[in-house]
């Protein structure tokens, strides 16, 4: 049993471990709107945005949460209105306005090598080295956006199943997709120096897709995925303890085999509802 | 004199450079039950999501109950889109999607209150569809699908329903039961506003048509506006309406032509290929119902 605890008894991994399994459960609640949404792209591209905002504010030697947090805000709301406006599809709205950030970035880390460090966790984070401030920054965005969601439950559902019906039917869709963006915004920013721009793309897609694969109702499909997200996070954290090997990788590994997990089981029992995913992913 | 449920004022509205609706003129007053008739992109969609705030107008206004139509309508509207546009592979069952139409009077809880759900139980008993409450919303058939959309429209009260091809897809049975229903509401005060090109059914349901193709062709009664002249310039077919005893049954004139001008040696099934002397062995089954069970 001591064996077992072992990592535990080391602070920097019970903070890694604590941080990553909240965000499990914040990428794994949003992620749930996302993918339905059919806009499983946003979370990667959202990340990269971001990473444009992260250099620009590290140049200009802004606060990292309110640069990095404006930008990827404007990114969101930037894609929701193109989409609605212009008819373009999410996934070309998601690419042409985060590739532009994230080269925004690129150009000005090559221009300014010595921003060159701090930015290299942002790209691939760090989750052993987290500190007591970036996890009261998770705990805190993971229980604003969690109550935003128990309180918008029944309009932001209603949208994110037929935006143009909710609308008619008085739902401020408006002020529904600009809430989506803000809570998305800021889940990204606080993830980003945890688990890394390149990995919070999985934290968004798998838990939501392995729950859908196992239900076909809604407020099922939340839960399971916000468990699904915490319960790999912990796994893979502790995994990456006795194998070491990089947490964050190991995290996306142990989501990915949950995954193909529920897959499996699902075929066995038969309810295969590999057509709904088809669907949206 | 009462003001109009919806009143439409030279209203013109494009996508991009062209103009799907011209110069659209048109009042609707409580109580009535109203269908827009027209051939595909004559502007039938587009009329109703003005009423409903989801097309502004590029010109003239849309008021619905004395207001002008900005972002959304005043009043409680109920609307029926077409079935297809909607992700019917969404994870919902039939109570969750019926219990949506009561979003914007629903509490702070994510869950619905006892009340709501005994609503959407009365409601779904009177559509006929309670038995499927807790079914996945694919596993419905057409006609059901519709009525899940009609009872979550029913549940909000509307003063006013707006329906979208609530006809479209289903089988007579149902586009019956459909009409019947929509006749029954209207009944009880609910002015209906619906599209179709159900032509058929349109003169025998609705008391109140109106032809549309990108502007209003003409309106009135189905007594009135189902001419051969007007539906010829609606549809821009050619139209055969025949009245008899009260009815009135419309249909495309028959062609001058049958299939054998078009092929004159057309497959009609596989043994007629053959020419082999195989197709004696087979029982004809051309010309009779084949099976009574």
């Amino acid at each position: 049993m001591d064996v077992l605890l072992a990592p535990f008894r080391y602070e920097f991994f019970r903070n890694g471990a604590l941080s990553s399994m909240l965000i499990g459960v914040l990428c794994g609640l949003l992620g749930v709107y996302i993918v339905l949404r059919g806009m499983s792209y946003i979370g990667h591209g959202l990340s990269h945005a971001v990473f444009g905002g992260a250099a620009v504010s590290f140049a200009l030697q802004w606060n990292f949460y309110a640069g990095a947090g404006l930008w990827g805000f404007l990114a969101a709301l930037l894609i929701t209105q193109t989409v609605r406006r212009y008819r373009i599809s999410a996934d070309a709205a998601i690419g042409i306005v985060t590739t532009a950030s994230f080269a925004l970035g690129v150009a000005i880390v090559s221009s300014k090598h010595r921003f060159m460090q701090d930015l290299e966790a942002s790209l691939f984070g760090s989750i052993l080295g987290v500190t007591v401030e970036q996890l009261a920054g998770v705990a805190i965005v993971t229980t604003l956006v969690g109550m935003g969601i128990f309180v918008l439950y029944r309009p932001l559902l209603f949208t994110t199943f037929d935006e143009e019906t909710a609308h008619a039917y008085g739902v401020r869709t408006q002020r529904i997709d600009t809430f989506f963006s803000l809570a998305l915004a800021s889940a990204i920013i606080v993830s980003m120096q945890v688990i890394g721009v390149t990995l919070i793309a999985a934290a968004i897609v798998i838990p939501p897709i392995t729950a859908r694969i196992v239900t076909d109702r809604f407020d099922r499909m939340l839960l399971i995925s916000m468990v699904v997200g915490a319960f790999t996070a912990l796994l893979g954290i502790y995994l990456s303890y006795y194998l070491d090997t990089s947490s964050g990788a190991t995290i996306v590994l142990t989501q990915a085999a949950v995954f193909v997990l529920a897959l499996l089981v699902s075929a066995i029992r038969g309810r295969n509802r590999l057509a709904a995913i088809d669907y949206h992913v | 004199m009462t003001v109009p449920v919806v009143e439409f004022e030279n209203v013109t509205c494009c996508y991009g450079a062209t103009a799907v609706l011209e110069n659209i003129n048109l009042h609707l007053h409580k109580g009535q039950f109203a269908g827009v008739l027209g051939p595909s992109g004559a502007g039938k969609t587009t009329l109703l999501k003005t009423i409903l705030g989801l097309h502004a107008p590029a010109r003239g206004s849309v008021r619905v109950g004395g207001q002008i139509v900005r972002d959304r309508p005043s009043g409680r509207v109920g609307y029926v889109p077409q079935v297809e546009a909607v992700d019917w592979n969404f994870p919902l069952n039939v109570e969750q999607a019926v219990l949506m139409g009561r979003t914007q009077r629903a509490g702070v809880w994510p869950w619905p209150s006892r009340a709501e759900r005994a609503l959407a139980q009365a409601v779904m008993e009177r559509l006929g569809i309670a038995e499927f409450s807790q079914r996945h919303i694919r596993e419905l058939s057409g006609g059901q699908q519709q009525r899940v959309f009609l009872a979550r429209a029913l549940i909000a009260e509307p003063e006013l329903l707006v329906l979208d091809e609530p006809t479209a897809g289903v089988d007579l049975r149902t586009q019956e039961d459909i009409l019947h229903l929509l006749a029954d509401l209207n009944r009880g005060g609910v002015t209906v506003l619906m599209t179709t090109h159900d032509l058929n059914a349109a003169a025998a349901h609705l008391p109140w048509v109106i032809c549309l193709n990108r502007m209003i062709m003409a309106q009135g009664t189905p007594e009135e506006v189902f001419t051969p002249e007007t539906l010829n310039a609606t549809f821009r077919g050619d139209m055969l309406v025949v009245r008899q005893h009260g009815l009135i049954f419309v249909q495309e004139r028959p062609h001058g032509h049958s299939y054998h001008d078009i092929n004159p040696r057309p497959v009609l099934s596989h043994s007629a290929q053959d020419g082999d002397g195989t197709a004696e062995e087979e029982e004809p089954t051309h010309g009779r119902i084949v099976s009574a069970v």
